[in-house]
């Protein structure tokens, strides 16, 4: 896999290049990536999983969040040679080709995002509470979700859809794809 | 944004890594959890040529308890982890009820309690807790291990003493002389924000009386402020009401807020007196009696 960088006249023509393997949406992937690249760039740019998205870039607004082995982790935060190893779940990892998950049809029905760029943030913070706590009150909701930024303010509705996701998954909805 | 070039390592022992830091030339920093680090790499105010990342060293991810109490947190904690933790709900007051306020919860997932006493923020919240506790950090490098007080570990805005071949590997908690109790309050804006003002208080008591107490604030000056006076105001005798107004007033005194966008010095001054006292009236139990 190859990223190309701006040229910033940098010192140092040698790149120092490190091969890592890791799994990303329940698939294998070996990359030779430069260690200052960041785990955000190597899957919008490398991967071409542009369903992260890249919102602050300063570690506050969470609209790149990531699954590391379950756990959400902002990918603006976190080198992509720290992946070596590990399980990587991003938003594209929910759907499979013919049913949305839960959370996807939750945000749908319940009219949670307006503009759509904190969404897969959102979904994938939330992914993580639903897995550890099935049964979140919404007060478990807003505490799981309060690293992820929304400025179209619509966190009214954002909480009711991971609720509308959870009662779902409950009664039995599928929860179908591999993150 | 990303940051400029470096040498990465990931070692996978201690040895290793002190080793490469030994070895690494002017300047080499330790990458634990990364969530001040990275972000200032980003940034270019920190531009290191080499970078030893610890996270595949086994063994440093724990907290636990030695058998007369005393608390160790390993190097590879995460925030979580210590949010998450019974052993902190059942015996450290002070750190459980600050765990959940650190950063947000993304970010705690990733970041260390060591690597945030090593980043020596001014703002960082668990420098007060753990000086507030008597806490210490301890150091391995080339030369062997080294416990240093908290209150000697930093020296400045984001510096410590640290020799640049050393890792701090664990942070300790003293064993308590006493009952605990006390806790953590911070005022933010918003979560994720730095503390606009953070009061650490740590009570020991046997019976009525108080065995040992500490006070430390966030937020309030160029570093974080241990508030010796009013500990030694409130040690060796039963809380009462003008105790607490007293410690209160004497905490006040010490900080040395600025005002900024999170609020005047005024109001901060005043929000130090009000979580002091708010702090120690949860730990008053003849105010909770009577309440």
């Amino acid at each position: 896999m190859t990223i190309v960088y701006e040229d910033q006249g940098e010192q140092g023509t040698e790149v120092p290049v490190r091969r890592i393997k890791f799994t990303i949406n329940g698939q294998k992937m070996i990359a030779e990536v430069e260690p200052r690249l960041l785990l955000s760039h190597l899957i919008r740019r490398g991967l071409g999983l542009t369903g992260t998205h890249m919102g602050c870039d300063t570690t506050n607004c969470g609209a790149c969040t990531v699954l590391v082995d379950g756990r959400p982790v902002k990918s603006c935060t976190m080198l992509a040679v720290q992946a070596d190893g590990h399980e990587i779940s991003t938003v594209e990892g929910l759907a499979t080709a013919s049913e949305l998950h839960p959370l996807q049809e939750g945000f749908k029905e319940e009219h949670g995002l307006q503009c759509g760029f904190c969404t897969p943030g959102m979904m994938m913070a939330a992914k993580a509470l639903l897995d550890a706590n099935p049964e979140p009150s919404e007060e478990d909701v807003r505490w799981a979700l309060s690293g992820n930024l929304c400025r179209c303010t619509g966190y009214q509705n954002i909480v009711k859809s991971v609720l509308w996701a959870a009662a779902k998954l409950r009664a039995g909805g599928s929860e179908s794809g591999e993150a | 944004m990303y940051p400029s070039r470096f040498r990465y390592e990931a070692p996978r022992s201690l040895a290793e890594a002190i080793s490469l830091l030994h070895d690494g030339g002017d300047y080499a920093k330790v990458l634990a959890g990364g969530q001040s680090l990275v972000p200032l790499m980003k940034l270019r105010f920190a531009s290191p040529d080499l970078v030893v990342d610890i996270n595949n060293v086994p063994g440093l991810d724990y907290h636990r308890a030695d058998p007369d109490g005393t608390l160790r947190i390993g190097a590879l904690c995460r925030h979580a982890d210590l949010e998450r933790s019974d052993l902190l709900k059942t015996t450290q007051p002070t750190m459980a009820s600050a765990a959940p306020l650190i950063a947000d919860p993304i970010v705690r997932n990733r970041g260390t309690l060591v690597g945030s006493l090593c980043h020596a923020d001014p703002q960082g919240d668990w420098a007060s807790v753990v000086l507030a506790l008597g806490g210490s950090v301890v150091a391995r490098g080339p030369r062997g291990m080294r416990a240093i007080p908290m209150a000697g570990f930093v020296t400045g805005p984001f510096q410590n003493v640290l020799d640049p071949d050393e890792i701090a590997v664990e942070a300790v908690i003293p064993a308590a002389q006493g009952t605990r109790s006390g806790g953590y309050l911070k005022l933010e804006r918003r979560v994720g924000d730095f503390a606009t003002v953070g009061v650490a208080v740590a009570l020991e008591m046997t019976g009525e009386t108080v065995t040992r107490a500490g006070l430390a604030l966030t937020g309030v000056g160029g570093s974080t402020i241990g508030v010796t006076e009013a500990a030694e105001a409130l040690t060796g005798q039963p809380l009462t009401a003008d105790r607490i107004a007293r410690a209160a007033d004497l905490a006040a005194q010490a900080a040395r807020p600025r005002t900024d966008h999170r609020g005047s010095a005024e109001y901060k001054r005043h929000m130090v007196r009000t979580f002091v006292a708010r702090l120690l009236s949860r730990t008053d139990a003849a105010a909770e009696r009577a309440a």
